[in-house]
């Protein structure tokens, strides 16, 4: 078997070689949850990697006696493994793989030495479902294959930080038995991005889904930065009922030196529309899809990735359920049931009819 | 801007048109015994049905179809908070008026209309059966109604012996009195259910309002819209003509120039004879469809003027030639609505919810094919056989020298061809000359000049005093008026400079040249991928649909004729803009948002 499992081809036999990460990644790209771009790679590169210096032996001395009370000595065995782990080869069939799977990446968005996250995605052979969420490292803006390999092995280097190793301890998980894939995942280069919802946020209606979208990183919509365009798409005909385009006065850019700076924006742009009418059904498709696989509105955030092509940009950045109107139970609207159609029909007779303009 | 509009009182008569208000009946005139009440209402002109002036004898349907759904309305089913209409003419052009019943009357109408109503609601399909037997019944009365000259002496056995007592002296003006009570009967069915199977629609159409407050009108006319509807029916036929010409080998024939070359052609072999059969089977009645709204004599009938659907089926054939499906894709319709009205369904979070919403839907499904038919039968159908069966009494008095032009009979009032008629009987029972030859012509020569004059005058769009809401429900779902058209008649609003609003009638956003058009006759004149711009539209115009990318019209609601077609035929659609015509000319480069009710002019 491969020691590289793209998003897009994983199922659930191969969760446990992709840990908790990989696994979510290749579910939602699965369900038509356009994640960005990218691939795992298995436990078992890690362990064919450490078995061929016989890595196991080296580990097993320093971790037998670890008193995990005493910080210095956690200090000081932790920080032995982790550089027997970044200066350990890694397994010459596993490497090609590797740089050939992240080849494969720059290809698809066009872009030599294309920028990656490299995230650790622990999980445990005892109990697959435990969540080591923000135990182990994660690398941004890595370019290069070079890089790649270095980063992934820092990552395995990962789950032996201070703090992972203590973690296990406390929890009484055995450390041989957590293993570690990594994931390499694109990083996005957002033309726009921004927030959607799977219901109209004034009013609670489930059949629309709002966008907030503004140029660049999302950053300056989610904290208000910036006054973001608005469209409203009913969820079932797609139409796009509303569109309030705002002067975007700033938008969230990469530096050189890949931070993201607040700056100016071009007065044609400010005013501009920040997406088109395709990436607008683009983005209400995915959140529509996000709420079906889910099963309850969601609150997701999105980006146009400039370097993926037409039709396929549109990337999925995060998911999580909508709280604020899914917590309200609508009463039913009443004088509907069948029994009392004539006095329904006088109602709506007898009230004034709203202006059907928009 | 202004806070009133002008009172009918201060409306000047156009010069030359002097004399004007002999051309109707006293009772449709704004009067000075009826000022109070009449500069205390709101009057809008009704310009989906009545765009143009009216000639004497036309207002006949003008007034019987307006006292008609009054009548229902206040004295049949009681509708809650609407009394009828009143109508006036103002300048030769119908102005209509909501009057709303008196509050303290309400509690015993809903009563009453809860019992009438409903029981329409819970027998609707028998009682719509036995409209449809109805409905045909008048048909072949008129059918049978002749207006032959009368003869010399009457018939021996037939008349005379047979004991019947009566001659063709009596039958023809009886048959005048039989068209014009059938005229009358039909205005009484047509609104026997329309303003029933509106307000199930209106019902449907709220609730989903009120649980999808920001649902597109278009979603729910989707998911209520019949898939096989008598309304379309033409259409398809010239469909299938097109289709059968070229199975047949003999869609050569229609390039041969007019429709007498072609019809040369066609008869000279036998493929030839059989499609003429099958063009005659088509033709009654579905040719009897009017290229205006039906309620003008001037409307060109398919029937009678079969060079129309010669054009159309022309057009047609050059599209079954390339290759084109000219099928209505009915399954994929039916699946579409399904899909619509399961995804809808599955967003409401309440069992209960469900349950309205499927039985409002299940009501609104009942009633709608009338809401979408009875079009067909009535302005179509049967006033094609009324206007046919008009000019063979015109062309009867123009052999009796009376006038010179068959629908010059059409610029006498109703009751002045019942005293044209005595005249001839008259004078034929005696015999004398007849006083008509010497009385009429200069009449009429006046009224024509009257009514020329009449056209030139574009007719303010609304009088009196502006309602604080427009509320009433039929007048927002037929003619389109809203709050927001008023406001911007008045010149207010939220008005942008080269923009027009209007209902969103069709959905979807498209950019091409105008053409814009004021009479069905310009038809001919609209070119591929134009943007049609017209007072209104009639189902009628269909098969140019395939041609245009979209409608605008200056009149016209959601539920307008017009806007069921579009929506028919997946055309994006903004009706009731009030100046489409007037602001808009050909050739310019506008944007249609069907999905908001703009139209923006781009260059």
């Amino acid at each position: 078997m491969s020691s590289v499992v793209w998003f897009e081809s994983y199922w659930h036999g191969v969760k446990p070689e992709v840990g908790g990460k990989g696994a979510s990644l290749g579910e939602m790209t699965g369900a038509g949850l356009p994640v960005p771009p990218g691939f795992a790679l298995t436990t078992t590169a890690f362990r064919i990697s450490k078995e061929a210096v016989n890595l196991d032996a080296e580990l097993a001395l320093l971790l037998t006696d670890l008193d995990t009370n005493d910080t210095s000595m956690v200090e000081d065995r932790c920080r032995q493994i982790r550089e027997a782990i970044t200066k350990m080869p890694v397994d010459p069939q596993i490497e090609k793989e590797l740089r050939d799977a992240y080849a494969e990446l720059c290809r698809l968005a066009s872009t030599d030495d294309v920028p990656v996250a490299v995230r650790s995605s622990a999980t445990s052979e005892d109990s697959p479902d435990a969540s080591f969420a923000g135990e182990h490292d994660t690398y941004l803006w890595i370019r290069g294959a070079d890089a790649v390999v270095d980063a992934v092995r820092r990552c395995w280097a990962s789950l032996f930080t201070d703090r992972a190793t203590c973690y296990r301890a406390e929890m009484g998980y055995v450390h041989e038995s957590v293993e570690m894939s990594v994931v390499v995942q694109k990083m996005v280069r957002p033309v726009s991005a921004g927030v959607a919802f799977t219901l109209n946020p004034s009013d609670g209606d489930r059949s629309q889904i709002c966008i907030d979208s503004a140029w660049g990183f999302g950053e300056g919509v989610v904290s208000g930065e910036v006054t973001p365009d608005n469209f409203l798409i009913d969820k079932v005909l797609f139409e796009i009922g509303k569109r309030n385009i705002s002067p975007k006065n700033h938008e969230f850019r990469l530096t050189d030196h890949d931070t993201v700076e607040k700056v100016e924006t071009d007065e044609d742009r400010a005013t501009a529309p920040s997406l088109t009418d395709a990436q607008i059904k683009a983005i209400a498709t995915l959140a529509k899809a996000a709420e079906k696989h889910y099963g309850c509105p969601q609150d997701i955030e999105w980006a146009v990735d400039a370097d993926l092509p037409d039709g396929g940009n549109v990337v999925l950045l995060q998911s999580r359920p909508e709280t604020v109107w899914s917590k309200q139970q609508r009463g039913s609207t009443g004088g509907g049931s069948n029994g009392d159609f004539m006095a329904s029909i006088v109602s709506t007779l007898m009230n004034p009819l709203h202006t059907q303009k928009h | 801007m202004a806070d009133r509009f002008p009172s009918p009182f201060d409306i000047e008569t156009p010069e030359g048109a002097e004399g004007w208000q002999e051309m109707y009946v006293y009772s449709s005139m704004f009067s000075p015994a009826r000022k109070g009440f009449e500069d205390s209402m709101f009057w809008f002109q009704d310009g989906v049905h009545w765009p143009n002036v009216l000639t004497p004898w036309d207002a006949t349907f003008f007034e019987f179809a307006i006292a008609s759904l009054s009548q229902y309305n206040t004295r049949h089913l009681q509708v809650p908070p609407a009394n009828g209409i009143a109508f006036r003419i103002l300048n030769g052009y119908g102005y209509l008026s909501p009057v709303p019943a008196d509050p303290a009357t309400i509690e015993e109408r809903v009563a009453n209309f809860t019992d009438r109503a409903g029981h329409y609601f819970m027998n609707w399909d028998d009682l719509y059966d036995k409209w449809m037997v109805k409905i045909r019944d008048l048909v072949a009365e008129l059918e049978g109604l002749q207006f032959e000259p009368l003869p010399e002496i009457e018939d021996a056995d037939a008349v005379v012996k047979s004991g019947a007592g009566l001659g063709a002296g009596y039958h023809l003006q009886d048959n005048y009195h039989r068209l014009v009570s059938l005229g009358l009967k039909l205005w009484n069915y047509h609104f026997e259910f329309l303003n029933l199977g509106y307000a199930a629609y209106l019902d449907f159409f709220m609730f989903c309002k009120t649980v999808f407050p920001n649902i597109p009108d278009q979603a729910i006319a989707k998911m209520v819209a019949g898939v096989d509807v008598d309304l379309f029916r033409p259409d398809d036929e010239l469909k299938r003509l097109a289709r059968k010409a070229v199975e047949n080998g003999v869609a050569e024939a229609f390039s041969a120039g007019d429709v007498e070359a072609t019809c040369q052609i066609l008869k000279g072999s036998p493929e030839g004879q059989s499609w003429i059969a099958s063009f005659e089977e088509s033709a009654e009645p579905w040719f009897n469809f009017s290229t205006g709204s039906g309620f003008y004599h001037q409307d060109k009938i398919w029937i009678e003027n079969v060079e129309v659907p010669f054009e159309f089926i022309r057009n047609y054939i050059d599209k079954v030639q390339a290759g084109e499906d000219l099928n209505r894709p009915v399954e994929a319709i039916r699946a579409e609505r399904d899909r619509v009205v399961a995804e809808y369904t599955d967003l409401l979070t309440s069992d209960e919810d469900k349950e309205a919403f499927q039985g409002k839907l299940g009501l609104a499904r009942t009633v709608f094919p009338y809401v979408e038919n009875h079009n067909f039968y009535v302005e179509h159908w049967s006033h094609s056989v009324i206007w046919r069966k008009m000019r063979q009494l015109g062309e009867t008095f123009v052999k009796e020298g009376f006038w010179s032009d068959s629908d010059d009979i059409f610029y006498l009032k109703r009751t002045e061809v019942e005293e044209a008629l005595w005249d001839y009987y008259n004078s034929w029972a005696t015999p004398e000359a007849p006083a008509g030859p010497g009385y009429w012509p200069p009449i009429i020569e006046k009224r024509k000049g009257i009514c020329d004059a009449l056209a030139k005058w574009k007719p303010t769009p609304a009088l009196g005093e502006p309602p604080e809401v427009i509320t009433e429900p039929f007048t927002v779902m037929l003619w389109g008026i809203t709050s927001e058209s008023v406001n911007s008649w008045l010149g207010g609003g939220d008005a942008v400079e080269g923009e027009l609003r209007g209902m969103a009638a069709s959905p979807g956003v498209v950019e091409g040249l105008a053409r814009v058009i004021f009479s069905p006759d310009q038809i001919g004149e609209i070119q591929e991928g134009e943007i049609l711009v017209a007072p209104l539209t009639a189902p009628s115009w269909a098969p140019i649909f395939g041609k245009i990318q979209a409608t605008v019209t200056d009149t016209g609601g959601m539920m307008s004729h017009a806007a069921i077609v579009c929506r028919e035929y997946g055309l994006p659609a903004v009706t009731g803009t009030g100046f489409a015509t007037t602001n808009l000319t050909t050739g310019q480069r506008i944007r249609v948002d069907g999905t908001n009710g703009t139209v923006t002019v781009l260059d």
